[in-house]
């Protein structure tokens, strides 16, 4: 099989619509938006059904990781709906760069193009390793800024819904806060606006503000759960099987750490190999130089919803460095590496005992960082209570979800007994 | 009074209690997926007989009733949770609970935090499997307990997941192994799979209760657990009751009875089922599908006295026999089709002595045998040779048609397809282990439904909606089956629904088409399990046009054979005579081999008047037919020579003593760190090259079952180390491997990087020495051997770094004197074997893969096959960069892709790949090195292993790639 680099073209910019898989919806809704204004057309799919799945195992390998195979089943499925004029298309895949099998995901994706007879689809790679470079999309400063913001903004609205929804008096006021805030950032990001820092702390101290503002029921029994797990399962509800509004449905308050964390964690792991194994002394700088820009934001948010609310904020990066560091070397820096380890510590310490690590079928880092630190964690913690859930094409919805009962029975048990 | 109801995967269990938790009524049957009807004829009984008023309170438990719960608005408990409330009343001291069900297994602790751990989604029943194995081995479920006890000997079955098991005993059976014995061992597999998947390092000790059905009515698997635990368990009364009981004391608010029976009554179909287009619309068109696949392709006749010379074609299947007999004509006067009853000699006299009576003058002119029983049936009847199943299949195909592309086999256990092209086999697909549900899967599926496979399949026909399964291992298949089943799915869909998931499996896990045009215009669709008229429906279906069904489709093994053997150049067969017959036994017996380290367990048959056959060796040595092939094995190189490294030796451990586990990366790396730690003046001590023992050893710290072996295995290196009394154990952490220029980068993969961190936090005993497990890059330790003396300098004080800077010299100087060793000696094996014109397989996977735990002995197969064995990194590749369809960023792996393109260029050379099961990375390899032989025309034949120790269907995959190697070079000459 010769697989030929259809390339994407600063023409095609014009003419073409760019498809990406959504991965966390409110984060990736604003990016999309980002990228709009940078003159790029894109559009994130929600497609889903049992026909995803199916057509993930029909194109790609069978024992590849369970995102691969339905990011790859999604794509081929729009492809295939007729939805769009295939011959306007690129199709766009995040590109890691690391030891995980998951930067392989954009061969996986073209050679199931060629399979599926869309070898004429270009493919762009979003990385910032500068593998598979095309032409027609390059990142640009004002781009980098705004997406940067776009994730901020993305994070702090997730956590904030997470912490309302469970508790909310009116349904879906949560959601329906989290739209009208996209709404208003996106015009801010067309006006050139929402992304200084001024301008951000201005922006989440409004959000915090507004989320408070919303009428709760705080005598609710509620129980804290976490999810950790492998970056696309943890986010995404293709592949968790709608996770998030499962525990909803159980009166569940949830915590997903946010995507800060793991771009930090990438900044660290480089600063972290110099270290360890000698080599640029200027690229360490660099990226320090880079961590600390991040943490000042960092800390901006944090202070702003501990400061104007009762929220719980997430944890400082430097904080989960030092105690993912008592489990596990930090030197593991494949997938989601020792940052799967310190987030479950992360949830642990704020109050989030009850963690679900999800496990992609086939994901080897989770062997380590994720099944492989359980016993230490409890070590660690004594009443820590992790389940890790396994999902794959054949896993069904009705066994994880009796996994995930068992879990809450236990948290449900614990927290009668601390009210006692 | 209370009602507690435990809807479990194949019972129903529930219990009525009185204010004082006396139970008043208490009910147990196995519901076969009839939850509605049952369920509401248990609640009418207790409504009538048993409180006789509308308000009571309940709760429901169990993996099936969490739907049914919720539609009926019943508070629901979860089941383990429901297990734990119930010890706690009954067991109050009680330390671990172990639980069989269906196809659950879970243990509970209860102290130090209590902890429940539930099988994976991977491990498999136990229950079922129980049952399952029952019935492969023709024994009622009541009486496989005594059979237990009666077993005098434990063979080795994996206890990974059910399939695995099922592909262990099975050989063993057709290789004559006792019943009895096979019944201790699967029970002893039950043990093993239950705390190797679940205990996951915690130990199990204190007061143990046995719950569950199979602990409760199987005294012997009580024994065997306890055995292994060095327990004695407590299996209290009431034990299949407890999650009921627990339902029951968890339950607080009341319902009305009555209502709850009419709302359990109309349990119907909920949204999260998936159904699939029927497989006919109707009658007729199934009445013109019959009528197509009912043409008479092969001619079937009645035997003419005056014709007595006959063939004879034996197919001795998996589960299954399988026999022809044909006239010079070639047609066919005489089959036989049936199961082996787990006794295929015993069959097969059968066979032989009705042949012998129907036909008094019959004239055996030629006789050949195929399948997995080839060896034993060709030694106990004379039978005058044997034939790979793919020829012989091939062969069968090409009778009915000539031009056929492609042809697909699915048998009992196993699925065979072949491509064909210019008339021979071109590319062989099997199943591995993993997905081997074909037809014994639709049968036990069928049987624990309660139907004869024939009226199950039959019943899928004219399903309006069969049910979608998935396409995965047919463990999972099991749990979509169960939500089915308690989504109130009928029979008839759910029948027709595994018909279509053996086809998927068979079409997108096996073959992985993406289109039918991959396999050609010719289809030929045979095997027992296409007699199945839904599965050959569904695979018409799935491809999307029509293949051909040969109206002997079962038969097409024995056929082939039978016509392979009028090609002999005999005059008379040598198969056993009527009188023989009369005076044939058959013994068996068991022993130990003695004659090198593996200790193969091996089974001697005699048979009577003449033959033996001994099976269970991995290597020609006991057969002493010849010397050993050694010298012509890398694999045996490699092993020889990390014996002469001499660091085996554990007698006198001191505190100069380093431990270093031998596996993974170390299989190449001690060749560094042992000359490293002696220019330091330390003394290394290996651990053995791994065995069954040393897995056992390790397997309760194991920490996720899905796992590669070889990193499971790291966990006996590391206790077999512990237990020698080392006090520093050494085994860097390294993302990054060495640079061999042959990639876009050097990573290890993630289990080979990190694996020491598992270790550390998996196995207590770590804590108590020095685990020496700092990340390190020893590419960049040449030139920064300061960072390296830094992490020294916390277990080594003295070191300095001019000491370490010279012994990281001594390293690599003994680290590239291996590789120039190991590669001379790939290379004298290259020409030696050109000498002898001597096929040369390149057998290509790992480092580690040179553990003979791990290869499981396939280099000895292959040398026993008149072949040499060489590896990955034993040729002296070029240093050249191909360019690969994927990102070639590990450097064990860059080496396939590279020595995949050596050999497209020799001639005399085939490449099969060693991967192992649940290795992730080699998702990707497999089909990168499948591409790169396969644009140049080379065959691929990839061997996945685990801990699997059988070689049956390895030694079909290697046979039919020799035989196709074989036939190409005389069509070539």
């Amino acid at each position: 099989m010769e697989i030929s680099n259809v390339q994407f073209t600063k023409e095609m910019r014009k003419t073409h619509t760019i498809l990406a898989p959504s991965m966390a919806p409110i984060q990736f809704s604003l990016l999309v938006q980002v990228l709009a204004q940078e003159g790029y057309r894109v559009k994130l799919l929600t497609n889903e059904g049992p026909q995803v799945v199916q057509k993930g195992l029909k194109y790609v390998h069978n024992d590849t990781c369970y995102p691969a195979l339905l990011v790859i089943g999604q794509m081929i499925d729009a492809l295939d709906s007729g939805m769009y004029d295939n011959s306007k298309v690129a199709l766009a895949i995040t590109q890691t760069g690391g030891g995980c099998r998951a930067s392989n995901y954009i061969h996986l994706l073209k050679k199931a193009l060629i399979r599926a007879g869309y070898e004429n689809i270009p493919v762009l790679s979003l990385n910032f390793k500068g593998l598979n470079k095309n032409s027609g999309f390059s990142i640009t400063y004002p781009m980098l800024k705004k997406g940067l913001a776009a994730l901020l903004y993305g994070d702090t609205l997730m956590l904030l819904k997470n912490q309302s929804k469970v508790y909310e008096v009116t349904p879906s006021s949560s959601d329906d806060l989290v739209d009208s805030w996209v709404r208003k950032l996106n015009e801010q990001f067309s006006a050139n606006k929402g992304s200084s820092f001024r301008e951000i702390r201005k922006n989440t101290r409004q959000i915090v503000k507004d989320f408070a503002a919303i009428e709760k029921d705080r005598s609710r029994p509620v129980v804290k759960v976490g999810i950790v797990g492998e970056i696309y399962m943890k986010y995404a509800a293709l592949g968790n099987n709608h996770l998030e509004d499962f525990l909803f449905s159980q009166s569940c308050e949830v915590m997903i750490p946010g995507i800060l964390g793991f771009m930090l964690y990438a900044i660290q792991n480089q600063i972290e190999d110099v270290r360890l194994y000698g080599g640029s002394l200027l690229r360490k700088a660099v990226m320090k130089a880079l961590l600390r820009y991040l943490s000042r934001l960092e800390k901006m948010i944090i202070e702003e919803i501990g400061n104007n609310s009762d929220f719980t904020p997430p944890r400082f990066f430097h904080e989960s460095v030092s105690t993912a560091k008592e489990a596990v070397s930090i030197s593991c820096k494949m997938g989601e590496g020792w940052l799967l380890t310190g987030e479950m510590r992360d949830l642990y310490a704020l109050g989030y005992t009850n963690i679900i690590c999800v496990q992609p079928f086939g994901c080897l880092p989770n062997h380590i960082v994720g099944k492989g630190m359980i016993k230490k964690l409890k070590e660690l913690d004594e009443s820590i209570n992790i389940v890790p859930i396994d999902y794959d094409p054949g896993a069904t919805k009705v066994n994880q979800e009796n996994r995930i009962k068992l879990m809450l029975a236990v948290a449900n048990e614990r927290r009668l007994e601390e009210k006692q | 009074m209370t009602i507690g109801l435990d809807i479990g995967s194949t019972t129903i269990k529930c219990v009525v209690v009185d204010e004082y938790n006396q139970i008043v009524f208490s009910h147990y049957e196995r519901h076969y997926s009839q939850i509605a009807k049952i369920g509401t004829k248990l609640l009418t009984h207790i409504y009538k007989n048993v409180i006789k008023t509308k308000k009571a309170k309940m709760m429901i438990s169990g993996s099936a009733g969490m739907g049914i719960a919720d539609r009926c608005n019943i508070p629901f408990v979860q089941e383990v949770y429901a297990t734990r409330v119930a010890t706690k009343k009954i067991v109050p001291d009680c330390d671990v609970v172990i639980e069989l069900g269906g196809e659950d297994a879970k243990i509970l602790f209860f102290n130090q935090g209590m902890e429940v751990r539930m099988n994976g989604s991977c491990a498999g029943g136990t229950g079922a499997f129980i049952d399952q194995m029952a019935s492969l081995l023709d024994i009622p479920l009541d009486q496989f307990d005594s059979y237990a006890s009666k077993g005098e000997k434990t063979y080795t079955i994996a206890s990974r997941c059910g399939v695995f098991a099922k592909s262990d005993i099975q050989p063993l059976l057709n290789q004559g192994a006792k019943k009895t014995d096979l019944a201790t061992s699967i029970f002893q597999a039950v043990v093993n799979q239950t705390i190797a998947g679940l205990a996951q390092g915690r130990p199990i000790k204190g007061t143990v209760v046995y719950l569950g059905g199979p602990l409760t009515f199987m005294e012997n698997l009580r024994t065997h657990f306890d055995n292994t635990l060095k327990t004695k368990g407590i299996c209290p009364q009431n034990s299949l009751l407890f999650v009921a009981l627990g339902a029951a004391y968890c339950a607080t608010g009341e319902i009305d009875l009555e209502k709850t029976i009419s709302q359990f009554s109309k349990q119907e179909h909920s949204e999260n089922i998936v159904f699939l287009p029927p497989l006919f619309a109707d009658e007729k068109e199934y009445q013109q599908f019959s009528e197509r696949h009912n043409k008479e392709s092969i001619v079937q006749t009645s035997y003419d006295k005056d014709h007595p010379r006959s063939y004879i074609g034996i197919d001795a299947g998996s589960t299954t026999i399988k026999v022809v007999a044909l006239n010079e004509k070639k047609e066919l006067f005489y089959s036989y089709y049936r199961s082996n009853s787990g006794s295929p000699v015993d069959s097969v006299k059968n066979i032989l002595t009705e042949i012998y009576e129907k036909f008094p003058n019959i004239e055996i002119k030629g006789s050949a045998v195929t399948g997995y029983g080839e060896h034993l049936i060709e030694n106990a009847f004379g039978v005058d040779t044997g034939i790979v199943e793919t020829v012989a299949h091939l062969k069968a195909a090409q009778f009915v048609c000539p031009d056929v592309e492609f042809v697909i086999d699915i048998g009992g256990q196993d699925i065979k397809c072949f491509k064909i092209h210019n008339k021979t086999v071109d590319s062989i697909y099997l199943n591995e282990a993993c997905s081997s549900g074909c037809g014994s899967f639709l049968q036990t599926f069928a049987q624990s439904l309660g139907y004869d496979i024939k009226d199950f399949s039959r019943k899928g026909l004219f399903a309006p909606r069969p049910v979608d399964l998935g396409s995965r291992c047919t463990v999972f298949m099991n749990s979509s089956v169960k939500q089915a089943q308690k989504e109130g799915v009928s029979v008839e869909d759910i029948s027709a629904g595994l018909s279509i998931s053996v086809v998927k499996n068979a079409l997108y896990k096996v073959i992985r088409v993406s289109s039918s045009d991959q396999l050609g215009a010719h289809v030929v669709a045979q095997g027992g399990t296409f007699h199945n008229d839904a599965v050959l429906r569904s695979f018409e279906q799935e491809l999307g046009r029509e293949v051909i069904r040969p109206s002997i489709s079962g038969l097409m093994g024995a056929f082939g054979a039978a016509l392979h053997s009028m090609t002999l150049p005999v005059e008379k067969s040598t198969i056993i005579s009527k009188e023989g017959l009369k005076r044939f036994t058959h013994t068996v017996k068991n022993v130990n081999c003695k004659l090198c380290t593996n200790h193969c367990q091996l089974t001697i048959n005699t048979f009577f008047p003449q033959g033996k056959y001994i099976s269970g060796n991995r290597c020609e040595r006991p057969l002493a037919k010849g010397a050993s092939h050694d010298e012509i094995n890398i694999y045996q190189w490699k092993i020889d020579r990390l014996n002469q490294l001499d660091i085996f030796d554990h007698d006198r451990i001191d505190e100069n003593t380093i431990g270093i586990p031998l596996g993974l990366n170390m299989y190449e790396l001690i060749y560094f760190w042992q000359p490293f730690f002696s220019s330091l003046g330390k003394k290394v001590v290996l651990s053995p090259p791994s065995t069954r023992q040393l897995y056992i050893k390790g397997q309760a710290t194991i920490t996720s079952d899905t796992l590669c072996f070889p990193a499971k295995l790291m966990h006996g290196h590391i206790q077999t180390l512990l237990d020698y009394g080392v006090k520093k154990i050494f085994y860097p952490v390294m993302t990054y491997n060495l640079e061999e220029n042959r990639g876009d980068n050097r990573f290890n993969c993630p289990v080979v990087a990190y694996y020491p961190e598992v270790l550390q936090s998996s196995i207590d005993q770590l804590q108590t020495i020095d685990f020496i497990h700092f990340p390190l890059d020893l590419e960049r330790v040449k030139q920064y051997p300061k960072k390296l003396h830094r992490q020294l300098k916390q277990y080594f004080p003295e070191l300095t770094v001019s000491m370490v800077r010279h012994a990281v010299d001594s390293g690599f100087e003994g680290y590239r004197a291996y590789k120039k060793e190991l590669q001379e000696e790939g290379m004298r094996i290259v020409s030696l074997a050109r000498k002898q014109k001597k096929n040369i397989i390149v057998l290509a996977g790992r480092p580690y893969h040179g553990d003979p735990e791990v290869h499981h002995g396939i280099d000895k197969l292959l040398t026993s096959l008149d072949c040499a064995v060489v590896s990955e990194d034993s040729l002296i590749l070029d240093e050249k960069k191909y360019p690969a369809n994927v990102l070639n960023q590990w450097t064990y792996h860059a080496r396939l892709y590279q020595v995949a393109h050596y050999v497209t260029h020799e001639d005399d050379m085939n490449l099969v790949q060693l991967v192992s099961f649940g290795c992730g990375v080699d998702a990707i390899t497999t089909d990168e090195v499948r591409e790169i032989l396969e644009s140049e025309g080379k065959m691929y034949t990839q061997i996945k292993i685990d801990e699997i120790t059988n070689l049956g269907a390895v030694k079909i995959r290697l046979r039919s790639l020799l035989s196709t190697v074989n036939s190409n070079q005389k069509r070539m000459r």
